[in-house]
């Protein structure tokens, strides 16, 4: 067993709410592996058992091979952790955030300053150090955090949905630096609820609902088993898109009703197209599009990832 | 033996190293404003001092103590100021400083990402409350010699006496303010510690209010303070103060279990 996370039947409770109702999970060295799932998922419930700071309610769960429960110093000793919040130090400045910190793991203060040094290279904040951390952007603030995480090399990183309230700008200059940290063989395990997140970093993940795990793969393979190759989608003009369903009966795999637009789950989107212009139907928007992980949890769950 | 010894030693260590750091990160953030704020806490119990021990002394005259002799109203409450700023030093520190870093900063959150512990985190913390409380206590007691209202010797004696009573007030800071819920509750700490500060035998003698509120006043944790800095700092020392030093212990040792459950129940859910 050399998984760097193993989970099996793991269970959190909060005053009778079940928030994580037994889930099975194994992380391997050097994978990207992903949470995804709506809000209220279950998946930052998860991210702070794993983070050893959060006792599970039931379950078996080793993280490096150690037990939460009587080992969670020696265990997040070598965890990295990216919170959803950001609870950086605002008193200090960008520098010190990292140093200070790199105290709290016993880090002598001379490889500190070292580290501190190149990590803020590594997240392009080398020209901040000596800001506060009260004026920098969202962006930055996450960059900062990431680098704090990785201030005890750690062998394994945790980010909760790490580019959650950030502008696309700043989401794809995280991502380039997760993707490189990936590269370098770090294994990262995130939550995200969304899809293009997990298809861009993920290797495997589970699609997390209601606490349970409801599917598990690689991106490929989660589209190719809970979805077909391209989605057609299609609004009318109209307060009831469900109207038009029964028309379009017939063309493709399925059809699925939101209540702003209709999806058709088919082989090809051209010929589908093609086909529902035959029927002499007339949406005010259509787009022809290849399945992702959205399309996915809507069929496991029936809803949609965010709201 | 030593096998069995080794490993629980380096992680008494440890936790010793990592409530250092969480001490150290406050010396990191000491910024000027932070100082004029400490000169504050300082000044506070000297202005006491002046217009109460010595502006009033002058009306009140000598005091007698239970010994037979008499001391001047300075001598008498100046023990008590210093035991008093030893307390509103590290009450400060324990409940205002450390509510709004659990609460609003959230450091502690980050903090509890690391090897850190709650409880590593509530002995750093009152470790740091009492380097700023030792600081006020030092430079009280060097104007009390230099007033002669005390010798260099019993001031000597009376700096690791005002040590526990800012532990003793910090554990019990540290423990409000894990039950603290919004920043009203802080005029409530503020309305207690004052009259703590009025009634704890700091100007008047307990033995003058009447038998069942004296009962009261004397088991207050100030009076307890007040109790043993003054016989320090008078030189009357007795097996009363014993039993200060105990009652201080107790509060020390009950204020960070306290402290350092609730802060596992708040933040470790």
């Amino acid at each position: 067993m050399n998984s760097l996370i193993h989970a099996r039947g793991l269970v959190k409770r909060f005053d009778g709410f079940t928030a994580v109702d037994g889930i099975d999970v194994d992380v391997r060295p050097g994978e990207a592996f992903g949470f995804l799932g709506p809000n209220g998922a279950g998946k930052s419930s998860t991210m702070r058992m794993i983070g050893c700071v959060s006792p599970p309610s039931d379950g078996v769960l080793r993280i490096l091979g150690m037990d939460p429960r009587r080992d969670g110093p020696a265990i997040r000793a070598r965890l990295g952790v990216c919170p959803q919040l950001d609870n950086l130090d605002p008193e200090l400045t960008v520098r010190e955030n990292l140093t200070t910190y790199a105290r709290f793991f016993g880090i002598p203060r001379k490889v500190a300053r070292a580290r501190a040094t190149e990590l803020l290279d590594f997240v392009q904040l080398g020209e901040r150090a000596g800001s506060r951390v009260d004026p920098l952007s969202g962006g930055m603030k996450r960059r900062l955090t990431i680098a704090r995480a990785l201030i005890n090399e750690p062998d394994l990183v945790l980010l909760d949905e790490p580019t959650t309230g950030l502008d696309p700008q700043a989401r794809h200059l995280v991502w380039e630096r997760l993707f490189r940290l990936k590269q370098q063989g770090v294994t990262l395990v995130l939550t995200t609820h969304y899809m293009d997140e997990a298809e861009q970093l993920c290797d495997r993940l589970v699609v997390m609902d209601g606490g349970r795990i409801v599917a598990e793969g690689s991106p490929r393979e989660l589209i190719a088993a809970h979805s077909t190759r391209e989605v057609v989608e299609l609004r009318f003009p109209t307060e009831d898109q469900g109207a038009y369903a029964d028309e379009l009966k017939g063309i493709g795999e399925r059809i699925e009703v939101l209540p702003d637009r209709i999806l058709l789950y088919v082989a090809d989107g051209d010929d589908a197209l093609a086909e529902v212009h035959r029927r002499s139907l007339t949406p005010v928007g259509s787009l022809a599009r290849r399945s992702s992980l959205e399309d996915v949890f809507l069929r496991l769950t029936g809803r949609t990832l965010v709201d | 033996m030593l096998t069995v010894m080794l490993p629980r030693l380096a992680g008494l260590s440890g936790a010793g190293r990592r409530s250092a750091a969480v001490a150290g990160r406050n010396v990191s953030a000491l910024k000027p404003a932070y100082w004029l704020v400490m000169l504050g806490g300082l000044l506070d119990p000297v202005f006491y001092l002046f217009s109460i021990g010595i502006g009033v002394g002058s009306l009140v005259g000598e005091i007698p103590l239970p010994g037979g002799q008499t001391i001047g109203y300075a001598e008498f409450v100046a023990p008590a100021m210093l035991a008093a700023s030893a307390m509103s030093g590290a009450i400060v520190e324990t409940t205002f400083n450390f509510f709004g870093k659990m609460k609003f900063m959230r450091l502690y959150e980050g903090m509890l990402a690391t090897p850190v512990r709650p409880i590593e985190i509530a002995l750093g913390e009152l470790g740091w409350a009492m380097l700023r409380g030792s600081l006020y206590s030092a430079v009280f007691l060097a104007i009390m010699v230099a007033m002669d209202l005390t010798s260099p010797l019993r001031a000597l004696a009376a700096f690791p006496a005002t040590v526990l009573v800012g532990f003793a007030f910090g554990a019990l800071g540290m423990a409000i303010a894990t039950l603290i819920r919004s920043w009203q509750d802080f005029d409530m700490i503020g309305a207690g510690q004052f009259a703590l500060f009025l009634f704890s035998g700091t100007f008047v003698p307990a033995t003058t209010y009447p038998a069942a509120l004296r009962w009261l006043v004397e088991i207050t944790p100030l009076y307890r303070a007040v109790d043993l800095i003054r016989g320090i700092s008078l030189g009357t020392v007795g097996p009363v103060q014993l039993l200060d030093v105990l009652y201080l212990l107790a509060l020390t040792a009950g204020g960070l279990a306290v402290a350092g459950r609730r802060m596992e129940r708040l933040l470790c859910r």
